[in-house]
């Protein structure tokens, strides 16, 4: 029993079912284009032109007999128009008696080929999930848009956070900003404190001979090493690229401000080791006493802890110096 | 509610009314930073406050103020993707209609937690429709108006839109198709979206 009745016309059938077909002859040539398949090549009546001029096939290779097309009936076939614009299309071939019904769909990225034909939902078959594929396309697309926009935003937002923030990034410590803030307080709650300045020697070496993760390392192991020395009253910052300072809330006395910079200057001549390698650096301190001053300002004592430092440095390695008072 | 509604509605206030009627309407409303991301989700009672505070600074009805998002989101420049992706229901308004059901699950293809209300349509005579909207919110329906108003101008049908009844959970939208191709309508090609 045959499911379609012998000698009826079985083009309106193939056209409603499947808009892009094409039905070609023995010799390979398009004997009817489908309705969308036509809208395709507006300018031009297929009917009479030969398959293998319109298209070329992609895959398999080396195919331009119709035979050999016969051959692969069933099986996925790749076909580019030859003329621009070259949409790439897939195909699936199926022997109609000595002729052949050629069936055609857009290839993935599926919009790249629609979007040059003027096409509406109606070019494609009901049960066609093309007009699904570019719907679900199109709306992730201005999804995806709006995530984009809001994770731009927030990366704008964490960038002015730590802007804002107080932490240096890399060691933990804080940093000049919160220096700025704490000093004045200090200051205007009349408590006594001493700051102590501290450089690293011999820094910008590691950077540039070892690296800068080096560099990092040795910066985040002084700070390791500040915070462990000191009390939990004291507060460390990082102030510049290899500057350090700890203000010593309530402790002015100088015996134990020495015996304080004096073991972090021998701890800090101990090698750090990064990576099996040691990294060799030293520091010099400065120091100001708050008790010092009349009227302690935070930037004098800030320059004049600044001075002291300088004046170790140019007396030697591992040098800690006051600033005296007057 | 989501981010997506509630970005609705500030940028129908900004691209009707301006930035500085948004700006008032964020501050009367709490609103701080003045911005909802399309992203994220809100607290219900913010869109409420919002529209609170529009509805007080316009003196308009908080019925017809949804009704005119719902027109603006389908009619916008900036909002033209939400005109397309409703096209995609189908070739005509009766087509459009008849999609509608498939809204919210099409919806969550794309953002899938976008809750919108399930929409059921009912052919209640020849040419005749009603579309029951299941939301809590009131505002739903009154947008689903202005929307299915402006879409049929979309397709070029002329169409009667009432409602029939109203209240949480069960509100329900007479649509009468008078003519389904009466104009033109404006065009929609596949893949010119993107």
């Amino acid at each position: 029993m045959t499911c379609i009745a012998q000698g009826t016309d079985v083009t309106p059938l193939l056209d409603t079912l499947m808009p892009m077909h094409l039905q070609i002859d023995h010799k390979g040539r398009i004997t009817h284009a489908g309705p969308t398949l036509a809208k395709l090549r507006p300018d031009r009546d297929l009917r009479g032109v030969c398959l293998f001029d319109l298209f070329e096939v992609l895959r398999p290779r080396a195919i331009d007999r119709v035979s050999a097309l016969r051959a692969q009936a069933g099986g996925k076939l790749q076909l580019r128009f030859a003329q621009p614009p070259k949409t790439a299309l897939n195909g699936v071939l199926a022997p109609l008696g000595a002729a052949s019904v050629l069936n055609l769909s857009f290839r993935m990225p599926v919009q790249d080929g629609v979007s040059d034909y003027a096409l509406s939902a109606k070019d494609f078959a009901a049960t066609d999930l093309t007009v699904d594929m570019l719907y679900l396309i199109e709306a992730k697309t201005a999804a995806m848009d709006a995530s984009q926009r809001l994770n731009s935003r927030l990366q704008g937002a964490k960038i002015a956070a730590e802007e804002r923030a107080f932490t240096d990034t890399l060691t933990g410590l804080k940093n000049r900003r919160a220096m700025n803030n704490i000093l004045p307080r200090l200051v205007e709650n009349g408590i006594e404190f001493s700051l102590m300045h501290l450089d690293l020697d011999h820094f910008k070496a590691i950077n540039d001979t070892m690296g800068h993760a080096a560099g990092d390392h040795v910066l985040q192991e002084v700070a390791r090493i500040m915070a462990g020395l000191t009390r939990e009253e004291d507060t460390a910052f990082r102030i510049g690229g290899d500057e350090f300072l700890l203000i010593f809330q309530g402790m002015t006395d100088r015996g134990k401000l020495q015996s304080v910079a004096g073991r972090l200057l021998s701890r800090l001549e101990q090698p750090i080791r990064f990576k099996g390698k040691p990294c060799h650096v030293s520091a010099s301190i400065g120091i100001a006493r708050s008790v010092d001053y009349g009227k302690p300002d935070p930037a004098r004592m800030m320059a004049d802890a600044d001075a002291a430092l300088y004046f170790s440095k140019r007396s030697g390695r591992a040098r800690l110096h006051f600033h005296a008072a007057g | 509610m989501h981010g997506l509604i509630n970005r609705a509605i500030q940028c129908f206030v900004r691209d009707t009314y301006g930035e500085d009627c948004w700006l008032a309407v964020a501050r009367d409303a709490g609103i701080d930073p003045p911005r909802f991301e399309a992203m994220l989700t809100y607290d219900d009672t913010l869109t409420d406050d919002v529209l609170a505070a529009l509805g007080a600074s316009l003196s308009k009805p908080q019925e017809e103020l949804c009704e005119d998002i719902g027109t603006y989101l389908v009619s916008h420049p900036n909002t033209e993707a939400v005109r397309r992706l409703l096209r995609f229901g189908g070739a005509t308004f009766e087509e459009f209609l008849q999609s509608l059901e498939d809204l919210p699950d099409r919806a969550r293809m794309a953002v899938p937690d976008l809750e919108l209300p399930q929409l059921e349509l009912r052919e209640c005579g020849r040419d005749l429709f009603c579309l029951m909207c299941k939301a809590d919110h009131p505002c739903f329906a009154c947008a689903l108006l202005g929307i299915l108003r402006t879409m049929a101008d979309d397709y070029g049908a002329l169409v009667c839109l009432d409602f029939v009844e109203k209240g949480p959970g069960r509100d329900l939208i007479k649509i009468s198709l008078v003519e389904g191709t009466f104009a033109e309508g404006r065009s929609f090609e596949l893949g010119a979206g993107l």
